[in-house]
């Protein structure tokens, strides 16, 4: 009997499944709602944290072991273009920021404006990322080249591509605030993407110092 | 935000992280032999709190959001510290 019941709940699942209520309305008060969303997202943000984690730790050991390797690979980057490029995203994570508190006061024109100078300065930091990486190809360097240049690649390349997924994230939210979607009882999706681009502010201020200076 | 202007505390927030910029751009032109990196380091993760903190609002989230902001950072330490452990105590290499 129990073999029957099980194969007949095979062919049929949703007669196993307890009967689907039909809401009117989210029975989640919006504080909760909100709430929620923004500790998902710091749940997110720690396993982006753990994807550099290993990026990290292959740094680590391989600075421990060629010393003179990391050394004059990292003379060999131009502290300048890294320079600007940490202030210009100190500085995008400053107006989003400020886009956060902006729509809790329903100033919208604020956000947008806010939210443009971000992603114009996301935009400044990808094309001096651009010359760098070019100007590494034309003398020859790439990936391959050594164990740094590979950690160098690959760490810088791991957080341009977040860099570009911040670019779209805000892109979409830009536009939405354009069709007036968000207000001060709605900016969840406003804080929520601005962590993430302050997570990519996060990373670049460890890998900075580690590979361009130390 | 302390019933303070919170436009001003995110433009000293950002003044004081232009300044632990030079700085870090500053410490690394010394030669401190083999605290180059941890000093380094201190520097980045003052920032990175401060950021953590005031940007991304950690000082107002509950108990529960800054579990998930500081375990990942324990699994990090463990990752390099077991890592690194293992790699440089091996007898053949």
């Amino acid at each position: 009997m129990q073999l029957m019941k099980f194969i007949k709940s095979l062919a049929y699942p949703s007669e196993m499944l307890p009967p689907i209520i039909e809401e009117e309305e989210s029975h989640f008060d919006p504080e909760t709602v909100h709430s929620s969303a923004k500790m998902g997202m710091w749940l997110f943000l720690a396993t982006e944290l753990l994807l550099f984690g290993g990026l990290f730790a292959a740094y680590a050991i391989f600075r421990a072991k060629y010393p003179v390797m990391f050394l004059e690979g990292s003379d060999s980057l131009d502290v300048v273009l890294g320079s600007v490029n940490t202030v210009i995203l100190i500085f995008s994570s400053w107006t989003v920021a400020i886009a956060v508190q902006a729509i809790q006061e329903n100033k919208i024109k604020l956000v947008q404006v806010m939210i443009w100078i971000t992603l114009i300065c996301a935009t400044i930091f990808a094309i001096n990322k651009y010359f760098e990486y070019t100007y590494k190809f034309s003398k020859g360097i790439g990936p391959g080249t050594d164990i740094f240049y590979s950690i160098y690649f690959a760490s810088t390349g791991v957080h341009m591509l977040h860099v570009f997924i911040g670019m779209i994230v805000l892109g979409i939210i830009l536009k939405k605030t354009y069709q007036g979607r968000y207000s001060k009882d709605n900016f969840t999706a406003i804080e929520i993407g601005g962590l993430y681009w302050h997570l990519v502010d996060l990373v670049w201020i460890y890998l900075f110092p580690l590979l361009y200076l130390a | 935000m302390a019933g303070s202007n919170p436009y001003k505390t995110y433009l000293n927030i950002f003044i004081l992280l232009m300044f632990l910029t030079f700085v870090t751009v500053a410490v690394a032109q010394f030669d401190f032999g083999a605290l180059n990196v941890p000093i380094a380091l201190l520097v980045a993760s003052i920032k990175a709190g401060v950021v953590a903190l005031h940007f991304m609002h950690l000082k107002y989230e509950d108990s529960m959001t800054w579990v998930f902001a500081l375990y990942p950072i324990f699994l990090m330490f463990l990752l390099i510290g077991f890592s690194a452990t293992d790699i440089f105590t091996r007898v053949t290499n």
